[in-house]
């Protein structure tokens, strides 16, 4: 047990808070930023705006967004018995795509606010359409885990439902108008900067939900670490934790995925970097270490879509994988030498 | 007779009235492998359950284990159906060591023993004082205490069965249930688990049951015996009754293997063709048998063909009156003993 990573994990967390709120592609003194977060008078509007409207609730979703979508990915690694599954891989953000696309495409721009831009992402049929595709795609997965044991037919089953609600969406793509499809379009390429101040709450909350499920699932997810034979001896119900962890991810997962689009690899990749940090599979330090890292290495991702100033921000999916995709690779090649794949 | 029924049972005897067991099918009905099957395990005993692949070994465990549903009939613990516990109390009554294979790789071997103590912890699965000393006492009793903080993925099989026993201790159950233990261990980890087995079951009183293919360990060790197989049905008694009642001679007829009650020891059905009388004294004399009837000779009382062991290197065999040959070592012996022209 190494409880101080969590320590040390809180105290990067707010180091890389602080950073978001300080750098962002409009250059912003750092004194007047300490003066717009002290509340003192800068002069400046468009600061004050762009620090307490853009970039606050930009890192908070971040912070959010990120945590979730990690300790859904830890979830489902555990609930499957199986190291490489994650929100992606299981086609989950998929269903959550389709939910969007048939919303945005179906109904065009008519729906949320396309009009007014591109932050369509966060309206309620938005996140209700996300949450009923992630929430179908995990049902059909789960009706599929009884059919197959084996989990690495489960991934691939995954994979393939997932190739499924792609054409699904090419097809709604064929028959919807242009605005739809672009405002899905950019919705897909992941973004932390669609929730605004108002619906900031709303995502918090519902996130926090979905963390607080999981978080008083640790002990029967360390009975699950023995498979469901050794859990259901261990006096855990394991039906009703298979739902309760359902409903956590789907929560995590839809809501998530509504309002920043379908981020990638964060789910699979973060709960590694938490083992390999921990040296642990015990839930107990795993879980809140994942929802650290998670948020961490999600407001990292964030700061570098900053990165090119002026010139615009960087697509989300164009960063996550270069983080996660070598973790994966690295503990793939490694496996032999990595106590939790044995 | 007793009326039993109005006496409380102690803790840990488990019996079956009627059970049947075996898969729901879904809409397509259901495949009973055994039916009206009644029996009980006491306190204190050690029961190893033998049978063939395939006879639902695995089944009839997780079955008594309540983790696979009976199709008929009841399993009482306590006098009380277990159907009726609660997973929580079944959970501190019946401990279960599976072949399932798990992802507790990345726990060290102390964390994974303190998983058994679940079932009396709360929410949130934090460990008290008491609980920290039956995870040391339970790592102690199978001899992992030089390993408690390895991680569980770094120990060797046998280490790693260690392990999940230690586990099903913490679990403190007084009923124990464990399914081919001592599969794929060399054979100081399979005499060692066993012998651990039978020291729970005669010092704290547990009741034990194990299946395993270890059929020598079974019948030095087990209080009683379960042999279980498509042909028979569930056959239980203490041992040496079913030694004498030929029940272990029939276990695996069918696929050839005989039961040798005077070494109390299982072997092929050797092709017999000739005959030949024995002369030698204890170790001797059953090395001699041995050798003998894997070379295709039944050892009898009178026979023509005679053979006198007087020690290891001194052999020698003869025809009626006349003398065949003289042989210095085993090896020798059975060379030229294959060599005699085939009379008949």
């Amino acid at each position: 047990m190494k409880p101080y990573t969590l320590w040390i994990l809180t105290g990067l967390i707010l180091l890389l808070l602080g950073a978001s709120l300080f750098f962002g592609s409009v250059t912003i003194p750092i004194r007047a930023v300490l003066a717009i977060l002290t509340g003192q008078e800068t002069g400046q509007e468009t600061w004050e705006f762009i620090v307490l409207h853009s970039r606050l609730p930009q890192a908070v979703t971040a912070l959010f967004a990120g945590a979730a979508l990690a300790v859904a990915g830890l979830m489902l690694q555990t609930l499957f018995n199986n190291p490489l599954a994650g929100p992606s891989i299981l086609g989950i953000d998929a269903g959550a795509g389709l939910g969007v696309a048939l919303i945005m495409l179906l109904f065009g721009g008519t729906v949320g606010n396309v009009a007014a831009g591109l932050s369509l992402s966060g309206s309620f049929a938005v996140i209700t359409g996300a949450f009923l595709g992630a929430a179908g795609i995990l049902g059909i997965i789960l009706f599929f885990s009884t059919l197959v044991r084996s989990t690495v037919m489960l991934l691939i089953i995954g994979i393939l439902v997932g190739y499924i609600t792609a054409s699904l969406i090419s097809l709604l793509h064929f028959i919807s108008d242009p605005e739809g499809v672009f405002s899905y379009t950019m919705w897909g390429m992941g973004d932390f900067s669609g929730v605004s101040l108002n619906r900031l709450p709303l995502l918090c909350g519902l996130l926090g939900i979905g963390l607080g499920i999981a978080l008083l699932l640790m002990k029967p997810l360390n009975a699950l670490l023995l498979g469901e034979r050794y859990a259901e001896n261990l006096g855990v119900n394991v039906r009703r934790v298979r739902i309760g962890l359902l409903v956590s991810t789907g929560i995590l997962t839809a809501v998530t995925t509504a309002f920043c689009g379908p981020v990638s690899f964060i789910g699979l990749a973060v709960p590694h970097i938490a083992r390999l940090l921990t040296g642990s599979s015990n839930h107990t330090l795993l879980l809140p270490a994942t929802l650290l890292c998670g948020a961490a290495i999600a407001l990292l991702c964030n700061l570098i879509t900053v990165l090119p100033g002026a010139s615009g921000l960087l697509p989300l999916n164009a960063i996550t994988p270069l983080i996660g995709a070598p973790v994966i690779i690295y503990v793939i090649i490694n496996q032999k030498k990595i106590q939790y794949f044995n | 007779m007793v009326q039993t029924a109005h006496f409380p049972h102690p803790p840990g005897v488990l019996r079956a009235e009627h059970l049947a067991i075996g898969y729901r099918l879904g809409r397509r009905g259901e495949k009973r492998l055994y039916d009206q099957l009644s029996f009980a395990l006491h306190p204190g005993e050690l029961t190893c359950l033998l049978g063939p692949n395939g006879a639902g070994k695995s089944t009839l465990l997780r079955t008594i284990g309540g983790t696979q549903a009976s199709l008929d009939g009841a399993l009482f613990l306590e006098d009380r159906e277990l159907k009726k516990f609660r997973e929580k109390e079944r959970a501190r009554r019946i401990g279960l060591v599976l072949t399932d294979r798990t992802m507790a790789g990345g726990l060290p071997v102390r964390e994974l023993v303190a998983l058994g103590r679940q079932p009396h912890t709360g929410f949130f699965g934090r460990l008290g004082r008491e609980d920290l000393r039956i995870v040391e006492e339970a790592i102690a009793a199978v001899g992992l205490e030089e390993k408690s903080e390895v991680y569980v993925a770094e120990l060797s099989d046998g280490e790693r069965q260690k392990a999940m026993i230690a586990r099903a201790i913490a679990q403190e159950c007084p009923v124990l249930l464990l399914d081919e233990p001592t599969a794929f261990l060399d054979v100081v980890s399979r005499i060692e688990i066993l012998n651990l087995l039978h020291r729970l079951a005669t010092e704290h009183g547990k009741t034990i049951l194990l299946s395993t293919h270890d059929l020598e360990q079974a019948l030095l060790l087990s209080d009683r015996l379960w042999l279980l197989s498509r042909e028979r049905g569930l056959e239980c008694g203490v041992v040496e009754d079913l030694v004498f009642s030929g029940a272990l001679g029939r276990l695996f007829s069918r696929n050839g293997i005989t039961f040798d009650a005077g070494s109390g020891s299982f072997r092929p059905e050797f092709p017999v063709g000739k005959t030949i009388a024995v002369q030698a004294e204890g170790t001797l004399l059953f090395w001699a048998k041995n050798a003998l009837m894997r070379n295709g000779y039944l050892p009898a009382e009178e026979a023509p063909l005679r053979l006198e062991v007087k020690a290891p290197d001194q052999f020698c065999v003869t025809n009626g009156s006349t003398p065949l040959f003289q042989a210095a070592s085993f090896e020798e012996f059975i060379r030229r003993l294959k060599s005699i022209p085939d009379s008949r």
